[in-house]
């Protein structure tokens, strides 16, 4: 039984239709990243998970239990905000302690001086005590018990609203970009403090970003949205290696995928160069128009020889580990880029002429609605035909 | 501070605030000084602002002894609280719901708080006399805080600076498991108190200034309110002992200029409604 599943969930604001029938499962202890661009409505989709907002229609199932119309406080869910949201007027512990408060106390308990009378009061504000350090502890942000939020930096606000959520052990953690107020050295350190604290919880998770390197290091699978759909649900190397729509290629991995646009040809083989692929289930009539995809690490770079598309080098980037090649295909207008060892990179530099090939095992191919193409590399669909006779 | 910040800029600005201040603080200047004069002295054709005979003592006396001075001032405390009081409680709700929750009718309700903000007491004055007399609450607390309980300037004022609050913090409220009554409570009011000081100080300056109201409602002098007093102690003695009315009004102006001088940084802060950022 999946701890969460989201079924065709539409969503409109005003005439803008936001939310396209999403439907995502996550199964017990799953860490799944939604990535998308910025507007693509993810808060709204983890908004109307919370029950802060309704869905149009669609269904929402916790751990098996229809709650689709429950209240927010009802669902037992917690969620990170990507401003933390902390209440400025109160001091990190006693933020921490919101939700058990709200929650261990009878209404009568939580009356300013009537509730201190009521039998195991005592008992009961020592335990949210001990559990609010406790998870302090865990956080490591003991020493900032007693500060409010307005004396505290970008990343203790953000370890505090961790606390926060995390305390009463929810049966599901939302998380809106949590990590993109945070400068970029603190970021990747994070990223690292919340898988762990993942693994320890166990608690399904779901977390929103708009950095695909973000969910990509983190997941255990990746949602790809793109203007309301989801467009594929798989593990990061799959989203990687064998992305299901243009899209998704297009959003995930930098630098960006290459695109060329081009047509199916006979014998529904579509060429790159002098690389040539052929579509495994032949669909395509001849002379439809496909676009071709292929990363930059899959394109080679040589000085020397005829084979391949002729083109100019534009401009290089040095990363250390790596060179970024821009080349300029002049023929028909388009940049393509290459990602080159250093050494591979050495005798390059802007304005000379190049040859560029393209790995055959590497060519993706998209129908025009944006679709992938099972496609081969056209010397091994002859071997495997010549194999079998 | 060193002289150094004294530059010629600076001395500009200051004498040009400074002589702003005086003009609008010299009626009450002239107050004061009257209200240390004796009759003889007030009516001299020189017009000087020190008294020649110390008459403060007497002046003083003669306000507190002919009316109830206690009374008013016991009475303009009591109405202004109620009316405060009644205010902010009923403000803060409406402004919350018509700033952060979503209902079909919120958009009719801004234009009839906006609608509100156009109608001056004076032009309900009448009908609301006629319905306190045939009610019989004339000359009572009654009628003299009811009027005002709902105030349509408050709640657009708390509209206003909870349109600022982020709605984050809402849900976030929403899903420690607040109710929508314990959100105000716990989570609006505690981070409001900028826009309520400054609120209360409209408010009480307003209603512990009015003579309008309780001129209307009011006819029996043991629910007369300060200025409304004033009025009575002219009435009652025959007029012309200037130093004497002036000596009980600067008592009934003295709460409010305490209590300002106490509250200013509040006030500035409400007033600037800064309370929340950063
Ligand atoms: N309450 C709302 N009213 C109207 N439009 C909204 C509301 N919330 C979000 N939107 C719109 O929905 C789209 C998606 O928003 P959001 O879910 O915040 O995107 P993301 O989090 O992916 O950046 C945006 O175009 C935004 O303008
Ligand atoms: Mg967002």
């Amino acid at each position: 039984m999946s701890a969460l599943s989201l079924r065709n969930i539409e969503k409109s604001f005003g005439g803008n239709h936001i939310l396209k029938g999403v439907t995502l499962d996550a199964g017990p202890g799953e860490f799944i990243a939604l990535v998308g661009p910025s507007g693509c409505g993810k808060s709204t989709l983890l908004r109307i998970l919370a029950g802060l907002e309704t869905a149009d229609s669609g269904d929402i199932l916790i751990a098996g239990r229809d709650m689709t119309a429950a209240h927010a406080a009802d669902r037992n869910i917690a969620m990170v905000f990507q401003s933390y949201a902390l209440y400025p007027h109160l001091t990190a512990a006693q933020n921490i302690a919101v939700p058990l408060v709200m929650r261990r106390l009878t209404r009568a308990r939580r009356l300013p001086f009537l509730g201190r009378m009521m039998p195991g009061q005592r008992k009961a504000v020592a335990d949210i005590h001990r559990d609010v350090r406790d998870m302090a502890a865990s956080l490591k942000i003991d020493h900032l018990l007693d500060r409010k939020p307005g004396q505290m930096s970008g990343g203790q606000r953000q370890r505090v609203a961790l606390a926060r959520a995390m305390v009463r052990r929810p049966s599901i953690f939302l998380m809106d970009e949590p990590l993109s107020n945070l400068d970029a050295n603190l970021r990747v350190h994070a990223r690292g403090e919340i898988v762990d604290l993942h693994r320890r919880a166990g608690v399904p998770t779901l977390y929103v970003t708009h950095d695909q390197a973000e969910a990509l290091s983190m997941a255990d699978r990746v949602a790809v949205m793109i203007g309301g759909s989801l467009l594929q649900l798989a593990s990061p190397q799959v989203i990687y290696e064998d992305p299901q729509h243009v899209e998704v290629a297009k959003f995930i991995g930098q630098p960006r995928i290459n695109l060329i646009a081009s047509q199916v040809e006979d014998g529904a083989t579509v060429a790159l160069g002098g690389t040539r692929c052929r579509l495994v289930d032949r669909a395509a009539a001849a002379g439809s128009a496909v676009t071709l995809g292929i990363r930059p690490e899959f394109v080679s770079v040589s000085r020397q020889g005829n084979e391949g598309l002729p083109a100019r080098i534009e401009r290089l980037e040095f990363l250390g580990s790596e060179v970024i090649v821009y080349c300029r295909l002049d023929a028909i207008g388009e940049t393509m880029v290459a990602k080159v060892t250093p050494a591979e990179g050495a005798d390059l530099s802007p304005g000379v002429p190049v040859r560029l090939t393209a790995d055959a095992r590497h060519i993706f191919v998209f129908s025009k609605d944006g679709s992938r193409l099972a496609a081969a590399p056209l010397s091994s669909i002859v071997t495997r035909e010549a194999l079998h006779g | 501070m060193t002289s150094a910040s004294f530059t010629p800029g600076r001395v500009a600005r200051l004498s040009i605030l400074g002589l702003g201040a005086l003009v609008f603080l010299a009626p009450y200047i002239f107050m004061v000084s009257t209200a240390g004069k004796a009759q003889s002295d007030i009516f001299t054709s020189s017009l000087s602002l020190i008294p020649q005979q110390w008459f403060y003592v007497q002046n003083f006396a003669k306000a507190l002894s002919r009316v109830s001075m206690g009374r008013l001032l016991m009475n303009g405390v009591v109405v202004c609280a109620l009316i405060l009081v009644f205010q902010v409680v009923i403000a803060i709700p409406c402004a919350y719901a018509m700033a952060k929750l979503k209902f079909r009718a919120a958009r009719a309700l801004m234009v009839l708080v906006m609608l509100g903000l156009l109608v001056p007491i004076h032009a309900t004055a009448l009908p609301l006399y006629v319905a306190f007399d045939r009610a019989g609450a004339l000359n009572s607390y009654v009628a003299l805080v009811a009027p005002f309980t709902i105030s349509v300037f408050g709640i657009f004022l708390f509209l206003q600076f909870f349109r600022a609050m982020p709605d984050d913090l809402i849900h976030a409220a929403r899903l420690d498991g607040m109710s929508e009554p314990g959100i105000i409570a716990r989570v609006i009011v505690p981070n409001a108190w900028p826009a309520v000081t400054a609120f209360s100080i409209f408010s009480v300056v307003a209603h512990w200034n009015d003579l309008y109201w309780p001129l209307i409602v009011v006819s029996n002098q043991a629910y007369a309110t300060p200025p409304l007093g004033l009025l009575y102690f002219r009435a009652a003695e025959a007029g012309d002992d200037y130093g004497a009315l002036m000596a009980a009004t600067l008592i009934i102006t003295f709460p409010l200029v305490a209590a300002f001088l106490l509250a200013q940084k509040r006030f500035v802060e409400g007033i600037t409604m800064t309370g929340l950022k950063g």
